[in-house]
């Protein structure tokens, strides 16, 4: 019988193992947006490429759509950015740019550059779209269905694996207007 | 009893003194020295207790801080865009401190005013504490992010 | 060049070894015991290589490597690139798994008098754990990842705070320490798969165990004299979640040294010691989980990320949770129990066991709290440091206060008539002492600040009456019994700072105007001017403080509020006068109204003794292993 005494030590450290997993299941929950499976926020902010042109929540309707968090600034952004520009042109995936905080020049020439997977950029440079989307870092990216509502939101580069596992089959699956689980 | 017998009594009745001795010890402790968070919304809500330590947090608002001439108080709006509570404080703000920067602050709820005895503004740009995560949803550049 | 790659194959090697350092032990049939030690050096040289390719990467500027281009700059001088290094989680983790394979190399080489089969038992065992973090580096923090085909021109830059000597140092120490506790780890795992403890066990892993725990002691002490003039708040100790994950397997490992001493000499406390061992490492992989997962937001923390969390988690479970259960099933086989008496320094041991894990458990429930009541939905709270002062302070301090009277307590058993007559002399010294102090301490506070300080010289005494009664009766003193005395000082040391510090230091938030003056105490502080400086990587606002003592100027301080050119964020630089009896503090906080500016202006009695104490415990520590190496070598034929 004493020598069930041993297994204290194991028992408390089980029972701490449940509480360390739960705190990080919390974690993962504070990435969530606040707006998931609610509509775009109302906004009104400037095209990249045509600063006179408005853009808004209406542009987003009809097709489903990846919203990317980007800045010239963000050096993991340079790594996405390729990859981007592949699946925009090879696999026809309709991708919005963000462009976050940014200088507006620096961007034009970056997307001269590097390529513009993106149907249109929205110019974001107080951050305000930013803080409604409740946006954690750059890069960050949003699936948004054919109405308009937030589906999804993969913080951090979306490279070849991120986009087979996760972000295609959401995207299929949100693609077609009438789009249901 | 057998000697050995005994003595293992003794360690035992010795270790669970000192530990119950801890454990009271830590208990005590522990009511007096935690302080619940609370954003704004419920310190509105009236869900805050009043004259207890407790924290609030949230963006310190845009336009809000004065400064009073001659002392070192200052005072500040403290907001989650769902409720706004005016905070007073005397001291140094720390360095990370600014309008529209997230804030945490430690003190008491007077006559509807928090009166903070401390001020925590983030660490650094990658740092948003994780209570202010869960009542406003962050603004901040996260970890994948550095400034130009 | 490909090294980038290069190292990440060297990694990938590194780990495959591990794994055949794992099979060794398992399949003794297959594998001869002795080849252990090729493989365990073959992988420390594989790590190094990896690590060699890291620095290098840094030291080049190689942008093209992920991590170089978010943590340096071309503009770093030399010596932060290459801490830059492990300024970051991937190569902090990087660093780790070096660290090990460095410990597991010792333990090929150095341990010489234990059978082959335990020799490889202990080396596969560890090499288990450079297993895991050889995968998590791997799978989850390469640090050999490229930005390819657009190479930024130039790098992030390192955070300002790291660029710092104590950071280049701090690192390093604290994981030799934290890691080095692995070999005790291995030793009592090891010790239980064999199902026999033999008397010498406990005499070798001693001087690991002291090794590491120096090691530690000086890390921490590093950590918290960076954290005093960096941070720019005057602290020492903050009770930071990262702060506490040090101070946790500190305290265990101080229980395990003293544990050890008793298995050692009277082959007593086996089942306790072995727990010890286990224990003082599961905490330093439980603190490295607490900080890489983010699961406690602290200063110190890198990036959150669950996934890399959910993996330590997953390895935590299988080692900690592994060799707990071990621990349960086979410990009752080796366990044999040893009489002593009341009064006996074994007792004596026992009781400061007892306490030194209740400290550790407080301050580990202190720091989880937040985490536990959240996970029970009972909202958000925050532990202070009133919670630990109030609930680890007086336990230490029962603790300082028993360890006074070890050199006077024997082994097995001690008259009460001895023991009473060799507390005569300290008793009156201390007596002695009290209307001394009475004089001397500044009038508030000085109740509190008599007992303290007494408790610190009651070590003292003891101390000193053991080694005048050592030289009278001109015996031979045995360098363990002095390398006791020696960590024992220390203590008193550190208290007495602590004592100092806490009761007597003055901080006081001020507004200045140039030419103003503030008097605190015995000083007064008078700002002459503010002006400004460009510094290589930063532009500065600067303060010219005087200091003044009486009717002179004792010196010249300059705080700073320092603006880098790469980051936004203001970084306060503190003036420091530094003293070995008091600190005067001086920081600039910002511009108010006219010409006035804030500034915490602090005085802070013998904070300095807080360090010095923490160097002479690590010198303790080392004493006590080349006491080990002489009786060895005394003894030897």
């Amino acid at each position: 019988m004493k020598s069930l005494w041993r297994f204290l030590p194991v028992g408390v450290f089980v029972l701490l193992a449940v509480f360390l997993y739960l705190g990080l299941g919390r974690d993962a929950e504070h990435i969530d947006s606040p707006l998931l499976e609610k509509p775009l926020p109302v906004f009104a902010l400037p095209d990249l490429s045509d600063p006179d042109r408005l853009r808004t929540q209406e542009d987003f309707k009809g097709a489903a759509t990846l919203l990317n968090v980007w800045a010239t600034w963000c050096i993991s952004c340079r790594v996405e950015h390729p990859f981007l520009v592949r699946i925009a042109r090879e696999q026809g995936v309709r991708i919005v740019g963000l462009n976050y905080k940014d200088d507006g020049t620096a961007a034009t020439t970056w997307l001269q550059e590097r390529g513009d997977p993106y149907a249109f950029t929205i110019v974001d440079a107080d951050g305000r779209l930013g803080l409604d989307l409740g946006v954690y870092g750059a890069p960050e990216t949003y699936l948004l269905d054919a109405h308009g509502v937030i589906r999804y939101k993969h913080v951090g580069v979306i490279d070849e694996r991120v986009w087979v596992d996760i972000l295609q089959p959401q995207w299929k699956r949100w693609q077609s207007p009438g789009g249901q689980p | 009893m057998h000697p050995l017998r005994k003595q293992r009594l003794w360690v035992v009745v010795f270790i669970v003194a000192f530990s119950s001795l801890a454990v009271a010890l830590v208990m005590m402790a522990l009511r007096e020295n935690i302080n619940l968070f609370y954003p704004p919304e419920k310190v509105l809500a009236g869900e805050a207790p009043v004259g207890k330590m407790i924290r609030i947090g949230g963006m310190v608002r845009e336009g809000s801080v004065i400064r009073e001439a001659g002392s070192l108080r200052v005072r500040f709006d403290v907001t989650d865009f769902k409720g706004t509570v005016p905070v007073v404080y005397e001291g140094i703000l720390p360095d990370l401190f600014g309008e529209g920067q997230g804030v945490v602050t430690q003190g008491k709820l007077v006559d509807g005013v928090f009166e903070a005895s401390e001020v925590l503004a983030k660490h650094d740009e990658n740092y948003m504490p994780p209570e202010l995560i869960d009542a406003m949803g962050p603004d901040h550049p996260g970890p994948k992010k550095k400034a130009p | 060049m490909m090294w980038p790659e290069l190292g990440h194959m060297a990694m990938i090697l590194a780990t495959l070894l591990a794994l055949l350092l794992v099979l060794v032990p398992l399949f003794p049939t297959l594998f001869p015991a002795r080849i252990a030690r090729v493989l365990a050096l073959s992988h420390a040289g594989c790590v190094l290589l990896a690590f060699a390719v890291l620095l290098k990467s840094f030291y080049d500027n190689d942008f093209s490597v992920l991590l170089v281009a978010n943590n340096s700059h071309s503009l770093l001088p030399w010596y932060y690139r290459l801490t830059a290094t492990w300024g970051n989680h991937e190569g902090s983790m990087l660093l780790w798994a070096l660290v090990l394979s460095l410990w597991m190399a010792l333990v090929a080489i150095g341990v010489r008098s234990q059978t082959e089969q335990f020799v490889s038992r202990v080396l596969g065992i560890m090499g288990s754990i450079a297993i895991g973090f050889g995968l998590f580096i791997l799978l989850t923090s390469s640090p050999f990842e490229r930005v390819l085909p657009d190479v930024p021109v130039n790098g992030a830059d390192l955070n300002p705070l790291l660029q710092d000597f104590a950071m280049i140092v701090h690192p390093p120490t604290l994981y030799m320490g934290y890691v080095g506790l692995c070999v005790a780890f291995a030793f009592a795992l090891a010790a239980l798969w064999e199902g026999r403890l033999d008397a010498s066990w406990a005499k070798h892993v001693r001087p690991w165990v002291l090794a590491a725990w120096s090691f530690l002691t000086i890390g921490i002490a590093l950590g918290s004299w960076w954290a005093y003039y960096e941070l720019g708040w005057g602290g020492w100790w903050f009770w930071d979640p990262v702060e506490n994950a040090s101070l946790i397997p500190w305290l265990v490992a101080t229980a395990l040294l003293h544990s050890l001493a008793v298995t050692e000499r009277r082959d007593a406390f086996r089942g306790w010691t072995l727990l010890l061992a286990i224990l003082a490492f599961a905490l330093s992989l439980l603190g490295t989980f607490l900080v890489r997962s983010g699961v406690l937001t602290s200063v110190h923390a890198f990036a959150a990320d669950p996934s890399r969390g959910l993996f330590i988690l997953v390895f935590l479970g299988i080692v900690i949770g592994g060799a707990l259960l071990v621990y349960a099933l086979r410990a009752a086989a080796l366990v044999k129990p040893v009489r002593f008496a009341a009064l006996s320094r074994e007792t004596l041991l026992l009781v400061n066991n007892v306490l030194l894990l209740v400290a550790a458990a407080t301050v580990l429930l202190g720091t989880l709290f937040p985490l536990l009541m959240d996970a029970l939905g009972q909202g958000r709270y925050s532990v202070g440091p009133p919670y630990f002062n109030l609930a680890v302070g007086p336990v230490l301090l029962f603790v300082v206060a028993l360890l006074a009277i070890a050199p006077v307590v024997r082994w097995q058993s001690t008259a009460s008539g001895v023991f009473i007559r060799s507390l005569r002399l300290p008793l009156v010294a201390l007596l002695l002492l009290v209307p001394v102090l009475a004089y001397v301490l500044p009038a508030h506070d000085r109740l509190a600040a008599i007992a303290g300080v007494l408790l610190s010289a009651w070590v003292w005494v003891i101390v000193v009456q053991a080694l005048w009664q050592r030289w009278r009766s001109s015996a031979r003193m045995h360098p363990r019994f002095l390398s006791m005395l020696v960590a024992h000082t220390g203590v008193a040391v550190t208290l007495f700072g602590v004592v100092m510090v806490g009761l007597y230091g003055e901080a006081r938030d001020i507004r200045l105007a140039p030419k103003e003056t503030y008097a605190l105490g015995a000083y007064s502080f008078y700002l002459e001017s503010i002006g400004s400086r460009t510094g290589p990587n930063y532009q500065a606002v600067v303060g010219k403080v005087l200091l003044i003592e009486g009717n002179d100027v004792r010196a010249e301080l300059y705080p700073e509020k320092r603006h880098y050119r790469s980051g936004g964020k203001p970084m306060t630089e503190a003036a420091i006068l530094p003293g070995l009896m008091r600190d005067v503090y001086v920081v600039l906080g910002e511009p108010l109204d006219g010409e006035a500016w804030s500034l915490r202006v602090q005085v802070k009695p013998a904070i300095r003794w807080i360090w010095i104490g923490a160097a002479i415990m690590a010198l303790g520590g080392m004493l006590g292993i080349w006491a080990k190496r002489r009786t060895d070598s005394g003894r030897a034929p």
